[in-house]
């Protein structure tokens, strides 16, 4: 869809639910997906909150989309970065997350995680690195 | 340089919409390009032609929609959004068997895809939001 | 390769400012905007957190948004430069990237 392909952060602070944010940047990514540039995403802060299993929205009546996570390796949105202090302030661990993985291509399929954990020093230079930051 | 302006919040409610058009004015005023605006979230809120804000406050959809003349800009309201809060042109409407319309001047529904091609068009793209 | 970064909440009623400022890297510019600009106020908590930035990060406040919330310049934090919107284009303009912390 074009040439010029350039490096797209989208940054998720906040937690799911309380908000659309969540779910609605989760559809920009999707969407985005279309145009082969390089997408990274950021959880940090209450947004590692949206990665956690065991989401069950059926007594608050609103639509469960955690599942969808895990259909960004299909989309080929393969880095989600998630800040280790952000994890660690709430009391979180990896083991909290779901499961969210990727078929390498050039690894014969090889099934990888796609949540790659980060220090807050080594998100500040994955956020340093990008040409557009969306933020939601 | 090109800007890309993404807005986040409705009128009023929210400052996002008014940093957004006073940022935009200065950068026209500066000599830049402002490659779209897009409305996303209750963003889209902003482009309703039926609001009637009180006459002694600024008129958030009518100072857009003139920028937008004034200068050609190109106001982009994403449809998924729209359509969950309300937000529809003729064709959304007849195509939803919705009974009215509410789009104002100088606003167009698009799809999320216009998002990422201004983030690949434009030099700079800055966020206004809650 | 310098960001610039975007805060429009209070540091009172939200965690932005602090994380903004974890995050930021020497040679960026942190814009406080719209209720935001509480945050560049002298003599509050915030000091030491500012402080521990080590001089490498810049601070702006959007000279408009102090205006109407009748914060007076004279009671801001050492070295904020004061900015108009014109100012904020400007620092879009020269930072490689703008990231907004909402």
């Amino acid at each position: 869809m074009s040439e010029t392909v350039k490096k797209f952060l989208y940054v998720n602070r906040k937690a799911p639910y309380g908000t659309i944010y969540a779910q609605e940047s989760l559809e920009v990514v999707l969407i985005g997906a279309a145009f082969d540039q390089d997408v990274s995403m950021a959880f940090l802060d209450d947004g590692v909150f949206q990665l956690t299993k065991g989401q069950d929205t059926k007594e608050i009546g609103l639509k469960n989309f955690s599942p969808t996570f895990r259909a960004l390796g299909d989309f080929e949105v393969t880095k989600l970065y998630v800040e280790k202090e952000s994890l660690a302030e709430r009391g979180l661990t990896l083991d909290d997350l779901q499961n969210i993985e990727y078929e390498d291509e050039d690894d014969d399929w090889a099934e990888k995680p796609s949540i790659r954990l980060v220090s807050r020093a080594e998100m500040a230079d994955v956020m340093a690195d990008q040409d557009v930051i969306l933020s939601f | 340089m090109k800007f890309g302006i993404v807005v986040n919040e409705g009128p009023y409610t929210h400052q996002a919409s008014d940093t957004a058009y006073n940022f935009a004015k200065a950068a026209l005023a500066g000599g830049h390009e402002i490659s779209r605006v897009f409305f996303y979230h209750d963003g889209v809120n902003v482009g309703t032609r039926l609001s009637i804000p009180p006459q002694d406050d600024r008129q958030i959809q009518e100072q857009w929609t003139a920028l937008a003349k004034e200068h050609e800009l190109d106001l982009v309201i994403c449809i998924a959004a729209a359509q969950r809060r309300g937000l529809l042109d003729e064709n959304e409407a007849t195509r939803q068997g919705k009974d009215a319309n509410n789009i104002a001047d100088g606003f167009r529904i698009s799809g999320l895809g216009q998002l990422i091609e201004m983030g690949i068009q434009a030099d700079r793209t800055v966020t206004f939001g809650d | 390769m310098a960001t610039l970064h975007t805060v429009n909440k209070s540091p009172f009623a939200t965690q932005s400012l602090l994380s903004c400022l974890a995050h930021a890297k020497a040679g960026d510019t942190v814009l406080m905007i719209e209720d935001g600009v509480y945050g560049a106020s002298a003599g509050t908590g915030l000091a030491e957190a500012v402080a521990g930035l080590g001089g490498g990060v810049t601070l702006a406040v959007l000279a408009p948004d102090l205006m109407a919330r009748g914060i007076d310049a004279a009671r801001l934090m050492d070295g904020v430069k004061s900015v108009d919107y014109a100012g904020f284009v400007d620092l879009a303009a020269t930072h490689d990237r703008t990231q907004s912390w909402l």
